[in-house]
């Protein structure tokens, strides 16, 4: 459990930057950690995009997913575990894909497809496409 | 991702550079952010950039400025323009200036992922045009020779395989229809290609000057023969001989020319030295050389020694699916040739173009073509530029009246027989009061600068 500094929160947009996040767990994690994911309760963006549902370093240690936007109850609905902890998998596993080095995928049912909406995350699978298990286990074998 | 997209990011701000950057990077595209117009011109020639993404405000050199500048250079770029603050006047400056499109900082993500694929679509599928239109024409082409005519392409499959025999061939087929055309396509396509192609037209020479032409001759073999000349057969050693009109030739000289086919050598006209031959020998002729020989105007064994590779082209008007290829070719070639730019035939033109019978094939339609690049004042052919002869019209012009024709074939009759009233009403069947109440009607003038079309 760690909290982010102040200096990560963007007073005018309300939302913690991301990249900042990244950079603050990166100091904190030990240097011989393989991967490390953070999962903030709190609405996330980068200077360029409005919001992110995660970032993730490419090819690198660290990968942060934000919960609000994952939650039936932003977009005004009834509470739902199961989807929630279902789109919460997809972009935990999205944002550790691009640590191991893989880009947005064009595979409809991948998890590396890129998700601009929540529709986006809804409609992709939980699961890697073939190419991009393997190319993510060939990554591993090299020991990235 | 088949071809690998270059995206340039030109912006001030490095925190924009750094995360557009990143966010594009995971979409696997190759990403490389300038920090300003300056840099981004200095960077432009080092590879083939799919997409700028450009900021307005910068100092020294803004958005605006830089899209004009790249314009001028590559004018087909994809720029997106991206503000933090929005304005109806840039966006619209924007937009007019070139750019593809037009973002609002921060994005949404939806807004630019769609951006970015449908930039990436619109340059694959231009791209995927061009390819495609290159290798269609590739396809319906053999040289100079343009078809996707079934049969044509038949004969262009047949040159391709005998042009590397040295088998003679003969060429049939109505004149403009590209005979010459295909003797030097079999010639390009031969191992001989790198030799010479000498052509020779039959039909115009009488019977002694072909036969020193062909032959050549000594020094003082006959009046007038000061110097020693060497013949058509001599000077296409190592390359083709393209005897035209071959069904012009008298009966004596087609007998020498067997001779020649069969002993592969000749001497010159006077000499006494043998001169073998190393040449291809392709004939053509749009005389039917079978109906010749029925009358005895063409000896068989010498059809038969040229016909070893028999090749008939078909008249453009029993191939009319060429005629919009052709257009197209021969207002590139005259664009070219003339210093235009037209951009090609209206759709009446074409209606016009497809309803004539060409009696003179292809090269009737090229004539037609370049009088019209030169005549037209607009970008496009229009009906008024192009001149057919009405009477061969066909089944006239699409969509004219029955006034129209009426004046059209009497303005003709009247032009071809230089306005002698009688002989019009003649060939009109009418009397010559009827003929001068419709040069009434008509406002039918004298132009003494007009000349008969043909």
């Amino acid at each position: 459990m760690m909290t982010a500094s102040p200096d990560c929160f963007e007073e005018k947009r309300k939302q913690y930057n991301s990249t900042k996040i990244l950079g603050e767990m990166l100091r904190e994690i030990p240097t011989d950690a393989l991967k490390v994911l953070g999962i903030i309760d709190s609405d996330i963006s980068i200077p360029i995009l409005t919001f992110v549902f995660g970032e993730a370093q490419l090819g690198g240690q660290a990968a942060i997913v934000s919960l609000t936007r994952l939650r039936q109850e932003f977009y005004g609905m009834e509470p739902n575990r199961h989807i929630f902890l279902d789109r919460l998998r997809k972009e935990s596993f999205h944002e550790l894909g691009h640590t191991f080095g893989l880009y947005h995928c064009a595979e409809d049912a991948c998890v590396m497809r890129l998700s601009s909406t929540i529709f986006d995350v809804d409609r992709k699978g939980s699961t890697f496409c073939r190419d991009c298990y393997l190319a993510m286990f060939s990554k591993m074998q090299e020991g990235g | 991702m088949e071809r690998k997209v270059h995206i340039m990011i030109v912006d001030d701000e490095e925190i924009v550079r750094e995360s557009l950057t990143s966010w594009l990077r995971e979409d696997g595209y190759s990403v490389e952010a300038v920090e300003s117009g300056f840099k981004a011109l200095e960077r432009l020639p080092s590879r083939d950039w799919t997409l700028l993404l450009i900021d307005l405000k910068m100092p020294g050199m803004d958005g605006i400025q830089l899209l004009d500048e790249v314009k001028k250079v590559r004018p087909d770029l994809m720029m997106v323009i991206m503000t933090a603050y929005a304005t109806v006047d840039t966006a619209v400056k924007a937009i007019k200036k070139g750019a593809y499109d037009y973002l609002v900082k921060p994005f949404e993500p939806e807004d630019l992922s769609i951006t970015v694929k449908k930039i990436i679509e619109h340059k694959s599928l231009i791209e995927e045009n061009i390819y495609l239109r290159k290798e269609l024409k590739k396809q319906y082409r053999l040289h100079d020779l343009i078809s996707k005519n079934h049969r044509m392409m038949e004969i262009f499959e047949l040159v391709r395989s005998v042009a590397k025999s040295n088998s003679t061939v003969l060429i049939q087929g109505d004149s403009g229809t590209g005979k010459e055309l295909l003797a030097r396509a079999i010639h390009a396509e031969s191992h001989r290609r790198d030799g010479p192609f000498v052509s020779i037209s039959c039909g115009a020479l009488t019977e002694s000057l072909l036969e020193s032409e062909l032959f050549g001759h000594e020094k003082g073999s006959f009046t007038g023969a000061d110097a020693k000349k060497r013949g058509k057969l001599e000077l296409a050693q190592g390359g083709t001989l393209f005897l035209d009109e071959i069904g012009d030739i008298s009966l004596k000289l087609q007998m020498d020319l067997l001779r020649v086919l069969e002993q592969k050598e000749f001497r010159r006209i006077g000499g006494s030295d043998l001169i073998t031959i190393d040449a291809r020998i392709v004939a053509a002729t749009n005389r039917d050389l079978k109906k010749a020989i029925e009358e005895g105007s063409f000896r068989d064994d010498l059809y038969y020694r040229l016909n070893v590779i028999s090749i008939q082209i078909p008249p453009l008007r029993e191939r009319k699916e060429d005629i919009p290829l052709l257009v197209e070719h021969f207002v590139e070639k005259f664009n070219v040739e003339l210093e235009k730019s037209m951009t090609g035939v209206s759709e009446g033109v074409m209606g016009m173009l497809m309803d004539y019978e060409w009696p003179g094939n292809a090269r009737e339609l090229r004539n037609v073509i370049e009088r019209a690049i030169v005549v037209a004042k607009g970008k496009t052919i229009l009906e008024s530029d192009i001149n057919l002869p009405i009477t061969a019209r066909g089944r006239v012009g699409r969509g004219r009246s029955l006034e129209d024709v009426e004046r059209e074939h009497i303005r003709q009759v009247l032009l071809e027989n230089r306005w002698n009233i009688n002989r019009s009403a003649q060939i009109l069947s009418i009397d010559r009061g009827t003929l001068y109440n419709k040069i009434k009607k008509f406002n039918l003038k004298r132009d003494t600068s007009e000349q008969v079309s043909h």
